[in-house]
């Protein structure tokens, strides 16, 4: 996986609640294929207008924030569908962390495997940095995973939780799926130990 | 000490705990679709193999048609090869699928439990979010993404935080005509779309030991839409009633085994869950949803709500985005709500019971003459038996049209979809901006309710309708 420690960028505030996937990349796009990206279709009913031109009001069309790599938004970002391809459309647009209140589980769980670190801030802070981003377009947020710590654009600190596992395989780039695969005699153990009581297979 | 359901499934999974907090979960079904194909190719990618296929169970329910069984008259050639794509890895990795020529296909949420494959007890997982339906059973089953997919079908095992407990009591008995569907509507408009956030919910309380299986499932169902990583109703003697004699089921001294295990599931008495909420099934009517959030739902008696009288200033932003999409007013009784489609299908609400109560409503009546009205049923089974019933008939004798099982117009993304600035009355479970095609309104409620607005072309409080019927 893709090594995540430290990330200084230009921050996007998205300052709506309940974003769901559906919002992230529309359903009709889920046909595509993973390694032509999924970038173009990032919030593709918001981003263009019907004619496939750019919607001039939406933020990301904004040239102080067409280059941002964090995104700040609202509670609940993420929620509904288990598209995989909500994470890959903000990753391959180029966004690397995503800061909110809250998340949809689903969307937080497949952030952490791709490279997309989720962010969970206090509310409040998360609000009001939502309206210093509005108010002065184009500042940076520095995130240190290592030190688990946010900077904000005005030199304050907030710290942040994240589970060791998924922090060792982002720190390290290490796939937890080869990491499982290196303890596959415990599951077969398992698996032996849990035949012998059920029998459903 | 005492344990939740949940607690005695988690524990009973549980492969490696590692101390910060992840566990290494054995999955005991995994159910897979035409999203899967991303997963076969990563495991390709990597020279993996499925490791324990006979646990795998595929159906093709996203991209198929519901006018026709035969994939190659799939005209959009990405769709086409989604479908064949997930029958090519599921032939290859010898994994059981229910293709389009099985009359056992069907919506991946359907046919889990139809076929008995779901059981109580059970970790259940598919690369959908809907997942949490197969938790009616007292199974724990719930949605993951892509990269997960892969993950289980490489190991046959999940890596999870250990999600928190919330138990959702609904007590006394619900009043006729209010269903599974209102019940759920009712406590997401509570609870909020992040309400259960975080959490996995147990549904208690009598008015949900009343409902039928199909009911549960409806319920548990729509769990994620508040949020909630999972949603479970403890086996009992419907669940049991429910799974005897399924093709999957166990059979013979099998069966009263795991009968006896499946009792035993029950969260214990004095178990303490990390929330607890509680609603009067007495107090809840037919419900409608008016915004673009499951939580934007209402009694259908009720009107569309002033976003200024919310106190809540984002909520206030959301509810007037909402009101501009679904181009409405505030202060318009939600009967007067025209619509001109209707939806019933999706895995919500598709099963032999829903079909059963939207034809008791439809009846010898006609859908309105600007209505353009669906019913899909949710497998080829359900369709079969809707047909020896009768209800195909009465369905098509008033103008719906009668399609083959699939997600069809829940999502579109076979192609049906509602065309932009139409209003649909639909069954389904998400109310999201485009959800059913850019710029389509949608208007959640019960089988039942769509089939009222069927016949008014407006939404209808399905009670005056049917005290007109008798
Ligand atoms: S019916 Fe709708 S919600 Fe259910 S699995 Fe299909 S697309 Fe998803």
């Amino acid at each position: 996986m893709e090594r995540f420690t430290r990330l200084e960028a230009i921050a996007l505030p998205f300052p709506l609640s309940n974003i769901d996937t559906d919002q992230v990349v529309p359903a009709r796009f889920l046909k595509k294929l993973r390694r032509d990206g999924f970038g173009q279709y990032l919030f593709n009913d918001l981003r263009f207008q019907s004619d496939g031109s750019e919607n001039p009001e939406f933020p990301l069309n904004r040239p102080a924030y067409r280059s941002a790599r964090i995104i700040v938004a609202g509670a609940n970002f993420g929620c509904g569908s288990s598209r995989e391809a909500a994470v890959w459309a903000l990753h391959d647009y180029g966004f690397r962390a995503a800061i909110a209140p809250s998340f949809g589980d689903i969307f937080f769980n497949n952030s952490l495997k791709n490279g997309l670190l989720p962010i969970v801030l206090p509310p409040a802070v998360v609000l009001g940095l939502l309206s210093f981003l509005r108010a002065s377009p184009g500042q940076r947020v520095s995130v240190d995973l290592p030190a688990q710590l946010v900077t904000l654009p005005d030199g304050s600190t907030c710290g942040f939780e994240v589970d060791a596992f998924a922090k060792e395989c982002l720190v390290y780039g290490l796939d937890e799926l080869e990491y499982t695969l290196s303890r596959l005699d415990e599951i077969v153990k398992f698996e032996n130990a849990y035949k012998a009581k059920r029998l459903d297979v | 000490m005492a344990s939740t359901m949940f607690e005695k499934i988690w524990k009973a999974h549980q492969i490696i705990a590692r101390p910060d907090c992840q566990t290494l979960l054995y999955v005991d079904r995994h159910l897979i679709h035409e999203g899967s194909a991303t997963a076969f190719q990563f495991l390709a990618d990597r020279g993996l193999r499925v490791r324990v296929p006979e646990r795998v169970f595929g159906t093709p329910d996203h991209y198929v048609p519901t006018n026709t069984r035969d994939a190659s008259q799939i005209e959009d050639a990405e769709r086409r090869r989604m479908v064949e794509s997930l029958s090519r890895n599921a032939k290859n990795a010898s994994i059981t699928m229910f293709g389009l020529d099985d009359r056992r296909h069907g919506i991946v949420h359907v046919i889990g439990p139809e076929q008995g494959i779901s059981q109580p007890g059970m970790l259940i997982v598919c690369g959908d979010s809907h997942t949490s339906t197969h938790g009616a059973l007292g199974a724990l089953a719930f949605g993951i993404g892509a990269t997960e997919v892969s993950h289980v079908l490489a190991t046959q095992t999940l890596w999870q935080r250990k999600p928190a407990t919330m138990r959702i009591t609904v007590e006394g008995h619900l009043p006729h005509a209010v269903t599974a569907k209102d019940v759920i509507l009712a406590i997401i408009a509570t609870i909020g779309a992040d309400g259960a956030t975080g959490h996995v919910i147990e549904y208690a309380g009598a008015a949900i030991c009343d409902l039928s299986m199909e009911g549960r499932m409806t319920v548990c169902n729509m769990s994620i839409e508040a949020g909630a990583r999972a949603g479970m109703i403890a086996p009992d003697k419907v669940t049991c009633n429910y799974l005897q004699g399924r093709p999957y089921s166990p059979v013979g001294p099998a069966w009263e085994t795991e009968v006896g295990r499946w009792r035993a599931l029950r969260s214990d008495p004095d178990a303490k869950f990390d929330r607890e909420v509680m609603l009067q099934a007495g107090l809840i009517e037919p419900m409608v949803t008016w915004g673009t959030s499951p939580q934007h739902a209402s009694p259908i008696s009720g009107r569309v709500p002033d976003p200024a009288e919310n106190e809540n200033s984002s909520q206030r932003d959301a509810m007037m985005r909402a009101l501009t999409y679904m181009d409405l007013r505030p202060g318009t009784a939600l009967t007067d709500i025209q619509v001109n489609r209707v939806f019933i299908g999706s895995c919500t609400n598709s099963r032999i019971e829903d079909l059963r109560s939207a034809a008791t409503v439809v009846k010898g009546l006609r859908v309105k003459s600007n209505v353009s009205a669906w019913v899909v049923p949710g497998s080829g089974l359900v369709k079969a038996q809707a047909e020896v019933e009768g209800l195909d008939r009465v369905f098509k004798e008033a103008g719906f049209q009668w399609r083959e099982a699939g997600c069809s117009m829940c999502l579109g993304t076979n192609g049906e979809l509602v065309p932009t600035g139409e209003r649909c009355a639909s069954t389904s479970n998400r109310n999201f901006v485009g959800r059913q095609g850019p710029g389509a309104r949608t208007h959640l409620m019960s089988p039942a309710m769509a089939a009222a607005a069927a016949l008014t072309g407006h939404l209808t409080d399905v009670r005056q309708m049917i005290a007109r019927h008798s």
